[in-house]
C-alpha cells in the first residue's frame, strides 16, 4: 500500500519512465530486426496506468475534476440546474419533513411501540356530551376500566382543551392537557425542573398544582426559577411544581400543550359526559391484539356498571352493547394528522411532479450538451476507450449536479417547512410541530436526489451507449429530416412535461376555485361585523336557578355600548365546529335534530329571516309555552306534508334534559350549522329562557361595524364595571370562519404556486428543445428556403410541430388529470374534480404560452440565410 | 494456420516465465522478451503489450525490483531483478505448473 501511494504521488515521473522504457524497447527491436513487436503503445500505457492507480477511486476523482471543470465552463447550465434541483428537492424534503412529523414519527417517549389506546369499538355514536378534543370514554368507564384491566402495566386517562391562562391584563389563551397520576410514569417522561404530576396529585376538584411545558416555561416564563411560583388557569390559582423536558409535546402531534393539570375527581361523576381518552403501556409480552381481547371480555361488566340514567331504554340498550378495544398509539393521537395528512400526501405528489418536470428539463439540457460532444465521444470510443469509462464520466457529471442540488435542497428544506407551517397556521391556532432533521429526512432527500440523477443522467447515457462512432463521425452533427428520430427522446420529454404540467395546472385551478367557492359561499347568515364574546361568570356567585336571569342582564349591559347594533346569545356558535344534538319525535317519525337555545334578538343579529310564523319574543319565558323555530331541512325531513306552524316536537330524554314538548312557531331558511362544508342538518332553535340546563357562561354574538378588538375591549370594560370577576374571551366571527378554511387556503396557495412553476418549467423546456432542434436542422431549413419556402412557411412549419407536441401532451395530461382528480375529490368544496372550466382554462393557457415560447425560435429559424447555412460545413 | 504454430500463453504463465527468466540475473524488458523467445526455441512470443503491464504488476506485488541502468549498447534502460519474494513466488508457481502440466499429460496419455 505505501508503495502504491508513493507511485500515486509520483505519477508524472512514472509516466516519463514508461515512455522512456517503451522507446528503448522499440529501438532495440528495430535494431535487431526481430518480430517481438510492441503493439498498441497507448493501450500499454493505459494498462500500466491502471496498475498504478487505485483504479476506480482515481478514475472517479479524475472524472470529478473533469465534471467540475466542465460544469464551471457552463455557468448558466450549472445555475439553472442548481436552482431547479435545489428548489425541487428542497420542496419535496420540506413536505416530507412535515409528513414525517405529523404522520410517521413515533412519540418522543420511552418505547412508544408499547403504547396502546383504549377506545369504544366504532365510537359511541355521538352519545351524551362530548367536551374537549378527545371524547372517547366517560369518567365512570375509566374508573371501572382502571380497576379491571390486566393488559397494561400502567394506564392513564387524559384530555386536552384550550384554557385561559393568567388574569386581568395578562389573560391569554393557552393549551392544557388534563392527566391522571400515571401519565408521566407510563410515558417515561422525567422532569426538566421540579417534579411532574404523580398519583399523589390526584384528588378532588379543583386541582392545586400545574406542570408547564418546556416551550411555555422558556417563552412565557422566561425560563425563570419555578420555586414557589403560581399561575392562574381558568380563574384558579395553582402551584407550578415542574417543567417537562424539551421535545415532549404531549400525545397530540401538531398540537403541543402549555400546561398539564391533574384530572381531578368531581364528587358526582356524570355518566353522560364523554370527556377523556385512555392510553396505557402494554405488559411485557402482550400484543395490542391480546389487549383488545382482554378489554372485550371485561366490556359487558364495565358498561353494565356505568350505564347512564335518564336515557331512553333504546339508547341504554345500545350503550350496554359497546365493546372496548385497544389500538396502537406509538405515534400518538392527532387532530392535525387527520386534518392534514391527505393534503400533505397530495402536496408531496405535486412537488414530486414538479421535480419530474425539472428532471426532464435537465435531461434535455444534458442531452443537448451531450450531442455537442457526440464527436468527442465517438473519437474516444474509436480510439479504444471503454464505454464503461465514458458512462462513468457522464454519471459522475449527473451525480455532481445531484449532490449539489441535494445540498441546496437540504439547506432550503427547513426554510420551506417554516413557510409551510406558517401557511397552515392560523392566528388563533399556530401549528406546533417538532420539525427535526433526522436520518429519515436525509435518507429521503438523498433518495430523491439519486432518483432524479438517474433520471436525467440516464438519457445522455442511453444516447452514448447507442452511439455508432462511424456514423457520428461521418454526419458530423449535420441533421437532415431523415434523422429526425434523433429528436424523439427530446420530444417525448417535452410531451411528458406538458402533460404533467397540465395535470398540475388543472389541480391548481381546482383548489383555487374550491377556495374561492368557500370564501364566497353564503352560509345563510351574517359573517362580517360579528364579534363573538364568551362571557364566563363561574366566580360571580350566581345560583344555578338565576343563571338565565343573569345572562339576560349581561346582554342588557352589552347592548347600550356605542357602536353595538345588536347583541344576542346562543348556546352554540355556528360555523366554528361546535355541535349539540337531541333525539326528536314529530308526529310519528323519530330522528335527530341539532338544538340551539338563543335569545330573542339572535336571528336579527345574524341576519337570518324567519320565513314563516314568528320570531322569538322576550315574552317567551321559562314558564310560558315551550316554543321552537326549525329550519327548512327539519320541515322537509320530519313534517313533509303539513304546515309546520303549530305542530309539536318532543325531545328524547337525556340526563339533565328531560323529554320536553315544543310547539313549532316559525321556520327559517337552511343555514350552515357547524361547518361550511357538508349538508345542512335538521335544526331546532328554542328560546334561551327555556334552556333546561344553563351554565355559568354565555357566548354572545355582537353585531357591530367596529373592529372585533375594539368591541372586545369595550365589552370587557363595560362588564368589569359591575362584575370584575367575569372573564371575557373572543374575537372576530369572520376570522374564526376563515381560520377554518386554512387547509383550503394552503392548498390553493401552494398548488397554485407549483402549478404556475410547472407550466413555466415546461415552457422553458419546450423553448430549449425547439431552439436545439432548429439549430440542428439549419441545413434542412436552408435548403427549403433556397428552394423557395417563404419565411412564413418556415415559421408555420415549426409552429405546426410545436402544436403537435403540445396537443399530444395536453390530451395525455387531460386524461391524467381526470384520473388525478379522484385524489383531490374529498378536498374540494362545491366543485367536481371533473371541472370542465379548470380543464379548459389550463389547456388553453398551456397551449397559448407554449406557442408564444416557440415563436421565438421559429422566427429565428425563418431568418436563416440559406447561403450561410448551406455553406456551413 | 500461422496461429497454430504460435501457441498463446496460458493465463498466469507469463508471470512464471518472466520470473524464471529473471532468475538468471537482472535484465531489461526487451531482454526478458528475447530470453523467453529463445528459451522456448522460438515457439513462445510474449504477447504484444502484455509484457510491460505484467512487469509493472509484478513490481507492485514486490516480486521484482526495478532500477535504471546502462544497457549493453550504453543506453539508459530499466533493469528488472527478482526479489526474495519473487523467488518464493516462482517456486510456488513452478510447483503448481508442474502439477498442472503433468496432470494434463496424464489425461492426454490415456
Amino acid at each position: 500500500m505505501p508503495r502504491l501511494l508513493l507511485k500515486l504521488l509520483r505519477r508524472k515521473r512514472l509516466a516519463q519512465d514508461l515512455d522512456a522504457e517503451l522507446a528503448f524497447h522499440r529501438d532495440m527491436s528495430g535494431e535487431h530486426q526481430n518480430a517481438v513487436g510492441l503493439g498498441n503503445t497507448s493501450l500499454i500505457k493505459e494498462e500500466a496506468f491502471d496498475l498504478w492507480r487505485f483504479n476506480l477511486l482515481e478514475n472517479l476523482f479524475r472524472d470529478l475534476l473533469h465534471a467540475v471543470r466542465r460544469l464551471r465552463a457552463s455557468p448558466a447550465l450549472l445555475l439553472s440546474a442548481m436552482l431547479s434541483l435545489g428548489l425541487g428537492i428542497g420542496a419535496n424534503t420540506a413536505i416530507f419533513q412535515l409528513l414525517d412529523a405529523v404522520r410517521l414519527k413515533a412519540l418522543p417517549v420511552q418505547n412508544p411501540q408499547e403504547l396502546a389506546g383504549v377506545e369504544i369499538e366504532g365510537g359511541h355514536g355521538g352519545m351524551g356530551i362530548n367536551p374537549g378534543e378527545y371524547p372517547e370514554l366517560t369518567r365512570p368507564m375509566w374508573q371501572e376500566l382502571r380497576r379491571y384491566q390486566h393488559a397494561f402495566s400502567g394506564i392513564f386517562a387524559w384530555t386536552a382543551d384550550g384554557v385561559n391562562i393568567g388574569e386581568g391584563e395578562s389573560l391569554h389563551r393557552g393549551k392544557a392537557i388534563w392527566i391522571t397520576g400515571e401519565f408521566f410514569r407510563v410515558l417515561g417522561v422525567s422532569p426538566w425542573r421540579g417534579r411532574l404530576i404523580s398519583s399523589e396529585d390526584e384528588g378532588p376538584c379543583p386541582a392545586s398544582v400545574v406542570v408547564v411545558s418546556y416551550a411555555y416555561w422558556r417563552t412565557a416564563m422566561g425560563g425563570s426559577d419555578i420555586g414557589n411560583s403560581t399561575m392562574v388557569v381558568d380563574g384558579e390559582r395553582k402551584e407550578i411544581i415542574g417543567v417537562t423536558p424539551p421535545g415532549f409535546f404531549g400525545l397530540s402531534v401538531g398540537d403541543a400543550f402549555d400546561v398539564a393539570i391533574p384530572l381531578c375527581q368531581e364528587s358526582n361523576m356524570s355518566r353522560d359526559v364523554f370527556d377523556v381518552a385512555v392510553m396505557g403501556r402494554l405488559r411485557p409480552g402482550w400484543s395490542v391484539k391480546r389487549a383488545a381481547e382482554q378489554l372485550k371480555s371485561i366490556s359487558p361488566a364495565i358498561f353494565e356498571a356505568t350505564a347512564p340514567e335518564g336515557r331512553s331504554p333504546r339508547s341504554i340498550e345500545a350503550y350496554k352493547r359497546f365493546k372496548l378495544t385497544a389500538v396502537p398509539a406509538a405515534r400518538g393521537v392527532s387532530v392535525v394528522r387527520d386534518q392534514y395528512s391527505s393534503s400533505l400526501w397530495l402536496l408531496l405528489a405535486i412537488t414530486g411532479l414538479v421535480l419530474l418536470i425539472t428532471c426532464a428539463n435537465l435531461a434535455n439540457l444534458l442531452l443537448a450538451r451531450a450531442s455537442t460532444r457526440d464527436r468527442e465521444m465517438a473519437v474516444r470510443l474509436a480510439l479504444g476507450a471503454s464505454s464503461i469509462r465514458l458512462l462513468q464520466q457522464l454519471l459522475v457529471e449527473a451525480g455532481c449536479l445531484c449532490a449539489l442540488g441535494a445540498g441546496i435542497g437540504i439547506s432550503l428544506a427547513p426554510l420551506f417547512s417554516r413557510v409551510l407551517i406558517w401557511t397552515l397556521s392560523t392566528e388563533g391556532g399556530p401549528m406546533d410541530l417538532a420539525i427535526a432533521f433526522d436520518w429519515r429526512i436525509l435518507l429521503f432527500a438523498a433518495g430523491v436526489a439519486t432518483a432524479t440523477g438517474l433520471f436525467f443522467g440516464a438519457m445522455p447515457i442511453r444516447r452514448t451507449l447507442n452511439a455508432q462512432p462511424g456514423a457520428t463521425l461521418k454526419t458530423a452533427g449535420r441533421g437532415t429530416t431523415a434523422s429526425r428520430q434523433r429528436f424523439l427522446t427530446q420530444q417525448a420529454l417535452v410531451v411528458t412535461q406538458i402533460a404533467v404540467s397540465l395535470v398540475l395546472l388543472v389541480g391548481a385551478l381546482l383548489f383555487v376555485r374550491s377556495f374561492r367557492n368557500l370564501l364566497t359561499f353564503d352560509p345563510g347568515m351574517r359573517e362580517s361585523n360579528i364579534t363573538v364574546a364568551f362571557v364566563a361568570f363561574q366566580k360571580s356567585r350566581v345560583s344555578p336557578d338565576h343563571y338565565i336571569q343573569f345572562q339576560e342582564r349581561l346582554i342588557e349591559e352589552v347592548k347600550p355600548i356605542p357602536g353595538v347594533i345588536d347583541v344576542a346569545s346562543t348556546s352554540n356558535v355556528p360555523l366554528v365546529g361546535g355541535s349539540w344534538e337531541h333525539g326528536v319525535r314529530t308526529g310519528s317519525s323519530d330522528g335527530l335534530s341539532k338544538f340551539t337555545w338563543v335569545s330573542p334578538e339572535y336571528f336579527n343579529t345574524m341576519g337570518i329571516q324567519v320565513i314563516a310564523g314568528r320570531d322569538f319574543k322576550s315574552s317567551d319565558s321559562r314558564t310560558s309555552l315551550h316554543v321552537a323555530i326549525v329550519n327548512k331541512t327539519f320541515v322537509r325531513r320530519y313534517l313533509p306534508n303539513a304546515n309546520p306552524i303549530g305542530q309539536t316536537l318532543r325531545t328524547v330524554m337525556e340526563p339533565n334534559y328531560p323529554s320536553t314538548l315544543y310547539q313549532i312557531i316559525g321556520v327559517i331558511p337552511d343555514t350552515k350549522y357547524s361547518d361550511l362544508r357538508g349538508d345542512t342538518p335538521p335544526m331546532t332553535f328554542a328560546p334561551a329562557s327555556q334552556h333546561p340546563d344553563p351554565g355559568p357562561f354565555i357566548p354572545l354574538m355582537i353585531h357591530s361595524t367596529m373592529p372585533a378588538s375594539a368591541v372586545m375591549s369595550a365589552v370587557k370594560r363595560v362588564l368589569a364595571q359591575n362584575h370584575p370577576e367575569i372573564v371575557v374571551t373572543g374575537g372576530s366571527f369572520e376570522q374564526w370562519i376563515r381560520d377554518g378554511m386554512i387547509r383550503e387556503r394552503a392548498m390553493a396557495i401552494l398548488s397554485g404556486f407549483f402549478g404556475i412553476l410547472a407550466a413555466l418549467l415546461a415552457v422553458v423546456g419546450l423553448y430549449g428543445v425547439m431552439s436545439y432542434v432548429i439549430t440542428n436542422r439549419r441545413n434542412e431549413l436552408g435548403v427549403r428556403m433556397a428552394l423557395g419556402a417563404s419565411r412564413r412557411q418556415v415559421i408555420g412549419m415549426v409552429l405546426r410541430e410545436v402544436c403537435l407536441l403540445v396537443v399530444v401532451g395536453t390530451v395525455i395530461g387531460g386524461a391524467l388529470s381526470l384520473l388525478a382528480g379522484q385524489a383531490a375529490r374529498t378536498l374540494l368544496f362545491e366543485l367536481s374534480p371533473y371541472d370542465p372550466f379548470a380543464l379548459a382554462a389550463a389547456s388553453v393557457l398551456l397551449i397559448a404560452i407554449s406557442l408564444l415560447a416557440s415563436f421565438v425560435p421559429a422566427r429565428h429559424a425563418s431568418k436563416i440565410d440559406p447561403m450561410i447555412s448551406l455553406r456551413y460545413e | 494456420l500461422a496461429k497454430a504454430e504460435q501457441p498463446t500463453l496460458l493465463q498466469g504463465t507469463l508471470d512464471l516465465l518472466i520470473l524464471h527468466a529473471l532468475q538468471r540475473g537482472s535484465m531489461h524488458g526487451y531482454a526478458i522478451a528475447q530470453t523467453i523467445h529463445l528459451l522456448s526455441d522460438e515457439v513462445l512470443k510474449v504477447e504484444e503489450g502484455s509484457l510491460y503491464p505484467a512487469l509493472y504488476r509484478l513490481e507492485l506485488d514486490g516480486a521484482v525490483a526495478a532500477k535504471w541502468g546502462l544497457s549493453e549498447n550504453n543506453r539508459k534502460a530499466k533493469y528488472y531483478s527478482i526479489t526474495r519474494r519473487g523467488k518464493s513466488l516462482v517456486a510456488d508457481q513452478q510447483a503448481t505448473w508442474n502439477r498442472l502440466s503433468s496432470a494434463v499429460q496424464r489425461v492426454l496419455a490415456r
